[in-house]
């Protein structure tokens, strides 16, 4: 790891004030430091904002759920009323990596995570990614947990499980920067390689996640989110599923249903959704919407199978927000 | 332990044995409770101690013990390799080689020597890592510098100041290499045109551990061998079968992922060398330093106080252990070389396979002929049979292997938890289960046809009588997407004894009781049951003994692997605490007023054996006219010659979810046998280790290489997935004790045997049980395991 300097803040202005050339916000510090070890970052100063304490907090009114970035991932899977009113989220937040790993991962640096490729992780390669090479090493080589859809330039995953939800839910962040505060729609907050493969997210440099703001659900909601990985403890997701329906009885109104590790960034199945319009929510329209929620995929040499997992992922996970199925035991972890 | 030393030789094994002298006969328990216990005759040295009776008339040996310990090791007070600090050490890192294949032109390593906080830089002239070497040196041109046949491959190595100064410094090494073409998969290696990863025949030689292959083959291309092996007639015997059935299964290569990596800490001093080893091996390494660097074995000092598991790979020298000795000489300072996850990941193996198996039957299930064709690959090295079970396992007269190594340019396969085993395992035992659905037998019934194990036997029974087997369904019965199945495997592995099993025990004249010896601790309990044995004697509890061992100051001990250290240890501990007994109680006879035949050592007292009087064992030790009294012995031989194995049957009850592709374990049963069970704590939690690695390995662990680099994509233990605390089902162990009247104590390891073997095989079965589809390759990943259903198209069958 490169040697750094470190500044400890405790106000959100001290810390925008010194993200300053090329130094980097260090929040829960998981993938940073991972980062740093594996040398594929060597930022010259971290920003810490771990003790930035109006960052931390999580705020419920009418309008909507309030998260600060600094809320821990165990914090929103904890929260009664989240796991009520936003059940996905707390389901996405309660599962995603390890215990040890949500007690110390931000929500901010979880959304703000680099995406997973071991090509891309590892100094041993050049590649399209890192701007060092005009390679996709997956492409032609190892590619079993890589993207199914939109992987043309780029096949890497952006692994956030709770992004799934909070893009199927509307949410918007706040960006704090020196020039004052902006708001980004989870829609367009993450960059697709095609856009821009080096961008990733719509945050400038010099700008801070302040807060993630999530609308009060419809009258008739019901959420959940499941992930699959290859193993329950301490393993990333091969395929996770985010789904919200809006019902009148039985028949769902409206349907969002995100897809995460499916493509390089998280992704709405527009033709699963617009199947369940109007529909009655039975193991058969879950199924259907399972099999057009991938039918656009064009999996690689060794990643077909995720095909196969995100029909059943997505087909599951509705009938758990539908409350017709329990919590599916291989996407307990 | 090497899969050829199964075809060891007892009469070999007994001409390395000590003379033997007067004999006497004693009449020893022989065979299995269940099955009946008698005693049998044997010729024994005329000094052996007394026949012990069944464990259940014992005090101590055969009870559940508590680890010995363990209080240590889980306070943190137990010192590992990595947790040695000597004064003014140094700590090193090994550079490695970033290119799969090429010849060094050059190593520069001034901008590395001028780094401040540097002592040391060294560069490698010779690999000490299992790598083969050429039959016939001339066929590559000679250069001062290894020839480079892996990435990853050490080349030079910086001690310094602190382990951030040394990686910052290794890092400026430049070395300049001619790339050669390369080769990373086995299939590919196969190929006529493939890439050769040496440019002729090469061979390698394995550890005291085992691994390395047969040398005398033929090599073609990158195929080194094959070893074929004939018993009886085997085309013969498929003429004469009623039912043939055929099978192709392909294995993953698994990484040792030791919790410890490996790693010394090397203090070169002028009038000694002392090795701080993460080994399997304090003999070993010992041997392997003195031969290094030319010195007296007297000179080299090897201690291993707390070990953080080795599962095979840890036996000899090491380059790493090289390099920090030769780092130490040079900078006069000590220096700790331990190497990063990373690099453990690369520098030793389990090797892959591509095996097919022939199995013809008679209708009632008796076995006329078997054939197994094996490739596999230990990267640089050799190592990859697989014949163990199919040869081993049951009755057939007709048998025929081919074993091939193929080399591909990865690191070196090694020893791992009974080489051959899991992977030979998961082909045959498979195949068998086959055999049994061909023939519309019950998998256990087709074995009592089969096997001729006696504790097999037994060991079938429990699992009859204990899971609910009885409930067995057909094949596929259930309907919906999860489907739930069981399975039995068996498992054999085999008695090897080393006979370089020493010891010391001391009595003080406070009666405290000292039992030392060079044999290592590598987690399985050895010093646990050192104390047993020892206490048993002297009537003393067992954390009453002090055990000191792991350091070739102590009387030569057993390297551990191949499940050799019980069985060989335990009978020299007794009969050296049994003579420090009769020694003491001759000592103490005369001052206590009687004789020493009148006194026997119980409860912690020196008793008169009529009862009618005792003392502390404290007391009578105060009037020994010397301040201590000690006996050293080295083994006997076993009391016959006889080929012995061992073995066990696990079952396994799962549940496939055949849209996810996840296989859930629910409960594994295991049932196993090694001789006499010393503490059966000990040896049923080394079962539960022996379970958890085979699912690990069935269902979770591989390593990737990349095809374009030539690198390993998933050197870490992110990416590289190991069984976690979710994955881990019910797990229950029984054992049975097996008295084979061979030593002193009757003791047998159970490192190997211990569920590795079987559990991909049980799983398998249990998966075909569950789903009426084969698993042919593992791990049982969602991805694999989708495609052996059919269902990696994106189709999804409803
Ligand atoms: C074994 C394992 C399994 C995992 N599995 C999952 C999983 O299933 N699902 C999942 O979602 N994650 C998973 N993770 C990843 C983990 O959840 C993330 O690494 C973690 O959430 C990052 O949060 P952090 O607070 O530590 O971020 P940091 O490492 O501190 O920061 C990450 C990035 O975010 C930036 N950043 C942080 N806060 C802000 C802010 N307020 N404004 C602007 N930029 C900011 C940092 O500059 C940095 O670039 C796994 C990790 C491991 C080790």
């Amino acid at each position: 790891m490169n040697r750094f300097t470190f500044v400890d803040c405790a106000t959100v202005d001290e810390a925008l004030s010194q993200m300053k050339g090329d130094a980097v916000v260090k929040a829960g510090g998981i993938d940073l430091l991972d980062l740093m070890k594996d040398g594929i970052v060597s930022p010259p100063k971290l920003v810490s904002i771990l003790n930035v304490r109006s960052l931390h907090s999580i705020g419920l009114t009418d309008r909507g759920l309030e998260l600060g970035p600094l809320t821990t991932l165990s914090e929103i899977a904890e929260h009664p009323e989240i796991q009520q009113r936003y059940a996905g989220l707390s389901d996405a937040a309660g599962h995603a990596a390890t215990p040890q790993v949500r007690n110390m991962a931000t929500l901010g640096g979880n959304l703000m995570q680099r995406p997973r490729c071991w090509y891309f992780r590892s100094t041993d390669f050049d590649c399209r990614k890192k701007g060092s090479s005009d390679e996709c090493h997956a492409l032609q080589g190892e590619n079993q947990y890589h993207a199914i859809v939109n992987n043309k330039s780029c096949a890497m995953v952006h692994p956030s499980s709770t992004a799934v939800p909070l893009l199927a839910m509307d949410a918007e962040v706040e960006l704090t920067s020196k020039a004052g505060k902006r708001t980004v729609a989870m829609r367009d907050f993450y960059v697709a390689p095609e856009v821009d493969l080096q961008r990733e997210t719509a945050v400038k440099p010099g700008e801070l996640i302040t807060a993630i703001r999530v609308p009060s659900p419809a009258a008739g909601t019901r959420s959940a989110y499941q992930k699959y990985g290859e193993k329950e403890s301490f393993d990333w997701p091969i395929a996770d599923a985010g789904v919200v329906l809006e019902m009148d009885g039985r028949t769902c109104r409206k349907a969002a249903i995100v897809l995460g590790v499916a493509a390089p960034t998280p992704i709405h199945a527009t033709d699963a959704e617009a199947a369940l319009r109007g529909k009655v929510i039975d193991e058969r329209t879950a199924r259907e919407a399972g099999k057009l929620a991938v039918a656009n995929a064009t999996p690689l040499s060794q990643n077909g199978y995720k095909v196969q997992l995100f029909q059943t992922a997505v087909y599951r996970t509705i009938l758990l927000a539908a409350g017709q199925m329990g919590r599916d035991p291989s996407a307990v972890g | 332990m090497a899969d050829d030393m199964m075809v060891l030789d007892p009469e070999a094994q007994q001409e390395k044995q000590p003379k033997v002298g007067e004999t006497k006969t004693a009449s020893v328990l022989f065979g299995i409770p269940q099955l009946g216990l008698t005693h049998v005759d044997r010729q024994v040295p005329v000094d052996e101690p007394p026949p012990l009776p069944e464990n259940s008339a014992l005090k101590y040996v055969g009870h559940p013990t508590v680890r010995y310990d363990g209080v240590q090791k889980v306070s943190g007070r137990g010192k590992y390799t990595a947790d040695v600090h000597l004064p003014g050490m140094l700590y090193a890192y090994m550079l490695g080689a970033d290119v799969p294949h090429g010849r060094i032109l050059s190593v520069d390593t001034s901008a590395a020597e001028r780094y401040p906080g540097v002592k040391a830089v060294y560069v490698i002239e010779h690999d000490y890592g299992g790598i083969a070497e050429l039959r016939d040196p001339k066929a590559e041109t000679p250069s001062r510098y290894p020839v480079v046949r892996y990435a990853g491959q050490p080349i030079a190595a910086v001690a310094a100041t602190s382990q951030a100064v040394a990686e910052d410094a290794a890092k400026l090494i430049q070395v300049k290499y001619d790339p050669m073409p390369f080769v990373v998969e086995r299939g590919d290696a196969r190929q006529a045109d493939a890439p050769l990863v040496f440019p002729g025949p090469a061979d390698a030689a394995g550890s005291a551990g085992g691994g390395g292959g047969p040398k005398d083959v033929p090599q073609t291309g990158n195929v080194h061998g094959p070893e074929k092996k004939t018993k009886g007639d085997p085309e013969a015997g498929f003429k004469e079968a009623d039912v043939i059935v055929e099978g192709e299964y392909f294995t993953q290569v698994q990484t040792h992922s030791a919790l410890e990596t490996h790693g010394v800490v090397a203090d070169w001093k002028p009038d000694e060398l002392t090795i701080y080893a993460s080994t399997q091996g304090t003999a070993s390494v010992r041997d392997e330093f003195a031969e290094v660097f030319k010195l007296p074995k007297s000179k080299v000092r090897v201690i291993t106080e707390f070990m953080g598991g080795g599962f095979g790979a840890k036996f000899g020298a090491g380059n790493e252990g090289v390099v920090a000795a030769n780092l130490s000489r040079k900078a006069g300072a000590p220096v700790r070389l331990m190497l990063d996850r990373r690099q453990e990941h690369i520098v030793s193996n389990r090797p892959d396979s591509h095996q097919k198996l022939r199995i013809g039957a008679k209708r009632d299930g008796t076995l006329t002929a078997i054939e197994l064709i094996s490739y596999g690959t230990a990267g640089v090295g050799t190592g990859a049979g697989t014949a163990g079970p199919a040869t081993n396992l049951y009755k057939c007269a007709n048998i025929r292997t081919e074993e091939n190594d193929v080399f591909v340019n990865a690191g070196p396969g090694a020893a791992f938890r009974a080489p051959g085993h899991p992977q030979g395992c998961f082909a045959f035992e498979q195949t068998i289960d086959d055999l049994a659905v061909k023939l519309n037998m019950d998998p256990l019934d087709l074995r009592e046809k089969i096997d001729e194990s006696p504790a097999r036997k037994v060991e079938r029974q429990i699992i009859r009588e204990k899971t609910n087997w009885r409930d067995r369904k057909a094949a596929g019965a259930d309907t919906g997407p999860v489907k739930r199945g069981m399975g039995i495997a068996q498992s054999v592995w085999y008695r090897f004894v080393d006979m370089d099993s020493s010891c010391e025990v001391r009595v003080a004249k406070d009666g405290s009781v000292e039992v030392l010896s060079a044999v290592q601790d590598i987690g399985g309990g050895t010093k646990t049951i050192l104390a047993q044995v020892v206490a048993e004697e002297f009537g003393i509890p067992p954390h009453n003994v002090q055990v000191r061992v792991g350091d070739t100051r102590y009387p030569i001990g057993p390297n551990s692997g191949g499940s050799v250290t019980a069985g060989s240890i335990t009978p020299a501990i007794r009969n050296t605490a049994w003579q420090a007994k009769q020694k003491f109680l001759q000592a103490v006879a005369a001052p206590l007023g009687t004789t020493a035949d009148n006194l026997e050592l119980r409860d912690g007292n020196v008793a008169w054996k009529d009862g009618s009087r005792s003392v502390s064992l404290r007391s009578a030790a105060a009037k020994m006219p010397t301040s201590e009294i000690s006996a050293r012995t080295t083994r006997v031989p076993d009391y016959e010659k006889a080929k012995l194995t061992y073995g066990g049957v696990d079952y396994v009850e799962l549940a496939v979810d055949t849209e996810t592709g996840r296989v859930h374990l629910e409960k594994v049963f295991g049932v196993h046998d090694c001789g006499r069970p010393i503490n059966p704590t000990g040896v049923i939690s080394q079962v539960h280790g022996g379970i958890l690695q085979g699912i690990s390995y069935a269902l979770f662990e591989q390593r990737v290489m990349d095809r374009q680099k030539g690198y390993m994509l998933n050197a870490n233990l992110e990416s590289y997935k190991i069984v976690g605390a979710r994955e881990v089902p019910e797990i229950e162990v029984e054992l049975i004790e097996n008295y084979i009247g061979q030593s002193s104590t009757d003791a047998a390891g159970i490192g190997e045997s211990a569920g590795i073997i079987t559990l991909a095989a049980a799983i398998g079965n249990a998966f075909y049980n569950a789903t009426g589809v084969r698993m042919r390759s593992i791990p049982m990943t969602p991805s694999n395991v989708l495609a052996a259903l059919g269902k990696t198209s994106g189709e999804m069958t409803v």
